[in-house]
C-alpha cells in the first residue's frame, strides 16, 4: 500500500504577514507594532509597505501592549504581534487591563505557540497561552490550522470592534481547511458518527491522519476544527456529544488549561460522554526537533490512535 | 517668556483646589475607603487642568482634538471625580457614590462608566503606556491636542513606566507632557528608603524629555510649566512636581499610612477645619 502524497504546507506567519498588508491598504488608519521580532513574525512586509504606520518598538512587549491600547482608544484598529511567550505572558496584565479591561481593539497575533517552537527550548515554548488568554472577559480567542484560516480569521478579527488573541505556530503545516473561518463556528472537517476528534492548531492535521487511519479499520470519526475558541461553538460540540458518543481533543497546549478543559466542561455540562484529552501534561518543555517534540510529550499519532481506541471500546465500537 | 497670569486668576484656582480638597475628603469619609494621601498631593496639579488648561467640551467628549488627561496613578481617582464635581461637570451629590456598587466612581478610574476618563487604569506602568498610545495617534494625524499623563512617583519604580517614557523619549513626542506627583511615598513608606528613584530629573533628561521641577502646590508654578510645556517642540515634557502627601491637611502630611486610608468622620471634621473655604473674590477661571 502506498503512503498518500505528502499534502501542500504552508506559513501560516507569512499568510498573516500578507492579510496585513491587504488590510494596510483598505484602512488607512490601521496601525502595526512588533517588538523586535518583526522578521519572525512577519509583521515586517507591513513595515515595509506602510513605514509610517509600523512601529518596532523594541524589546517592550508590556508597554507595546498599552501603546497598542492608547492607540486604539484613539480609534484605530491595531494589530500587535511577538511571540506568544511574550504576548501572553510577559505583557498579561497589560493585555487584562490597557486591553480588555479597556475594550481596546487590538488584535494581538501571537506566534511560535506551543511545542513546536523546538529548538529554542522549554523558555519559548508556551504551552499556557490559550488558557490565559481565554479566562480574560472581553476577548476573543483563535487558533488557526492552517494559512487559509489564517488569512481568514486575520480579516474577521479586523472586522472585529474588541479584543483578540490569535496563537499561529513557527512551523509551516499542510492546508486541512478551505479557509471558510467564522467566530463560533467550529467546521466539520470530516464526517463521522462512531467517534469525534476535536483539534486545534498544528493537532488539527493529525486529528485527520488518524481519523484516516481509523477509517480504513470501518470507524467512522468526525473532525472538529475547534480554531474559534472563543466564542466556541457549543452546538457542535454538544452535537457530537449525542451523535457520536465520545470525544477526544487534541492540542498543542497545556492540558490543565486548554480547549480539552473546555470541551470536558462543555460535556459535563450539557451532555455528559467520555472525553479524552490529549496534550502537553503539566510539564514545560525542551529543545529538539518540532515534530519529535510532540512525539516525545504525549502527542504522537500512534499515542493520539490509542487514545481513540481507548475511547471506542468505552462506548462498544471496538473490542 | 511665558505669560504671566493674572493674579486674581491664580487666586480663583487656589480657591478651587480648596474646594477640590474639601469634596476630596467629604467622598472619603462617605466611601469609607479609598486613597486620601495621593489624592490630595496631586489636587494642584489635577485642578490646574481641568479649570485651565485642558482643552476639554463636556458637552462633546468624543471631540478628536481634545487634549488628553490619563490618570496613570489611578488610585488618586478621587482628586479626578472631586475636581469634575467642582467644575460642575458630574453631580455634586454623585461623589456620595463612590466605590459603592453600581457608581460610575470606581475605586480606580474607568474609561466606560464615566465619559472624561480616557482610559481605565488602576494597575500601574501602564497609563503612561497609552497615553505615549494616544501622542502617537495624535502624531500620525497631525494633530495638535496635548496629552498628559499623570503618575505617582511610587509608579517610577515600575519596568514599564521607563518604558513607556524610553518610547515617547524616542518618538519625539513633543505634546506629551508627563506630570510625575512627587510626594515622596508610597504605600510602605519613602520611596528612596524601599527603592530609589533618584536622580528622577537627571533619569527623564537622559530619556530625552525637557524637564521642569516644580514646587507642585504653586499655581503659578504649575501653569508655567503647562505653558512651557505645550510650547515646547521636539520632545516630550516632564513635570517634576514636589509636593506633599496628603497636602492641607496637618495629620495625614508626609505619612505614608494614609496612602490607602480614608478618614473617619471625626477626622474628616478636624481635616475640614484645617481647610476652610477661600473668599471669592470673583476672576473665576
Amino acid at each position: 500500500m502506498s503512503a498518500p502524497a505528502p499534502p501542500r504546507t504552508e506559513s501560516l506567519r507569512d499568510a498573516y504577514g500578507q492579510t496585513l498588508v491587504e488590510l494596510g491598504g483598505s484602512d488607512p488608519g490601521m496601525v502595526v507594532l512588533d517588538a523586535d521580532l518583526s522578521g519572525s513574525t512577519r509583521t515586517v512586509l507591513f513595515g515595509k509597505k506602510y513605514p509610517e504606520r509600523f512601529f518596532n518598538v523594541g524589546v517592550m512587549e508590556p508597554t507595546m501592549m498599552t501603546m497598542a491600547a492608547g492607540l486604539a482608544l484613539s480609534g484605530r484598529t491595531v494589530f500587535a504581534s511577538t511571540f506568544a511567550v511574550f504576548a501572553a505572558g510577559q505583557a498579561y496584565n497589560q493585555v487584562r487591563q490597557a486591553i480588555c479591561y479597556n475594550r481596546a481593539n487590538v488584535k494581538i497575533v501571537a506566534t511560535h505557540g506551543g511545542l513546536t517552537v523546538g529548538g529554542d527550548g522549554g523558555t519559548h515554548q508556551m504551552v499556557e497561552d490559550i488558557g490565559l488568554m481565554r479566562g480574560l472577559p472581553r476577548m476573543t480567542v483563535v487558533v488557526p490550522a492552517d494559512a487559509p484560516t489564517t488569512r481568514t480569521a486575520t480579516r474577521v478579527l479586523h472586522g472585529l470592534n474588541g479584543p483578540a488573541y490569535m496563537r499561529l505556530p513557527r512551523e509551516n503545516l499542510p492546508v486541512v481547511t478551505d479557509g471558510a473561518f467564522q467566530l463560533g463556528r467550529a467546521p466539520e472537517l470530516a464526517a463521522g458518527s462512531d467517534l469525534t476528534i476535536a483539534a486545534v492548531g498544528v493537532m488539527v492535521a493529525r486529528a485527520l491522519e488518524v481519523a484516516r487511519r481509523l477509517r480504513e479499520s470501518g470507524i467512522s470519526v468526525r473532525v472538529l476544527d475547534l480554531a474559534s475558541v472563543k466564542p466556541y461553538d457549543e452546538s457542535a460540540i454538544v452535537r457530537a456529544a449525542r451523535e457520536t458518543g465520545a470525544i477526544l481533543v487534541l492540542e498543542e497546549h497545556s492540558v490543565l488549561t486548554g480547549v480539552g478543559a473546555l470541551v470536558a466542561s462543555v460535556t459535563a455540562e450539557r451532555y455528559p460522554v467520555p472525553v479524552r484529552r490529549v496534550g502537553v501534561p503539566d510539564l514545560f518543555g525542551e529543545s529538539g526537533d518540532p515534530w519529535a517534540l510532540l512525539d516525545r510529550y504525549g502527542l504522537s499519532v500512534e499515542r493520539i490512535g490509542d487514545e481513540a481506541w481507548e475511547l471506542l471500546k468505552l462506548r462498544g465500537k471496538v473490542q | 517668556m511665558d505669560a504671566a497670569v493674572p493674579p486674581t486668576e491664580i487666586r480663583a484656582l487656589e480657591r478651587s483646589a480648596r474646594e477640590v480638597r474639601r469634596a476630596i475628603l467629604e467622598m472619603l469619609t462617605i466611601s469609607g475607603s479609598g486613597h486620601s494621601g495621593g489624592s490630595l498631593s496631586v489636587t494642584d496639579l489635577v485642578t490646574a487642568l481641568l479649570f485651565r488648561d485642558l482643552r476639554y467640551d463636556p458637552q462633546r467628549p468624543d471631540w478628536p482634538d481634545r487634549d488628553r488627561l490619563v490618570l496613570s496613578k489611578g488610585h488618586a481617582a478621587p482628586a479626578i471625580y472631586a475636581a469634575l464635581a467642582v467644575r460642575g461637570w458630574i453631580p455634586r451629590e454623585e461623589l456620595a457614590t463612590l466605590r459603592r456598587l453600581g457608581s460610575r466612581l470606581q475605586g480606580h478610574v474607568d474609561r466606560e462608566k464615566l465619559p472624561f476618563i480616557e482610559a481605565s487604569t488602576g494597575c500601574l506602568g501602564q497609563g503612561i503606556g497609552m497615553a505615549v498610545g494616544m501622542a502617537l495617534d495624535g502624531r500620525l494625524r497631525g494633530a495638535t491636542h496635548q496629552v498628559y499623563a499623570i503618575l505617582g512617583d511610587g509608579e517610577c519604580q515600575a519596568g514599564p513606566t521607563w518604558e513607556a517614557l524610553m518610547a515617547a523619549g524616542h518618538y519625539k513626542l513633543d505634546r506629551l507632557t508627563v506630570i510625575i506627583d512627587r510626594n515622596g511615598l508610597e504605600t510602605d513608606g519613602a520611596t528612596e528608603a524601599i527603592l530609589g528613584i533618584e536622580p528622577l530629573a537627571e533619569k527623564l533628561t537622559a530619556f530625552r524629555y525637557q524637564v521642569l521641577e516644580i514646587d507642585g502646590h504653586s499655581m503659578p508654578e504649575i501653569l508655567a510649566a503647562y505653558a512651557r510645556a505645550r510650547a515646547t517642540r521636539d520632545r516630550p515634557t516632564a513635570i517634576v512636581a514636589r509636593t506633599v502627601k496628603g497636602k492641607g491637611v496637618s495629620f495625614m502630611e508626609n505619612q505614608h499610612t494614609w496612602h490607602g486610608k480614608a478618614p473617619s468622620r471625626e477626622e474628616a471634621e478636624r481635616a475640614l477645619a484645617e481647610l476652610p473655604p477661600l473668599p471669592d473674590e470673583g476672576g473665576t477661571p
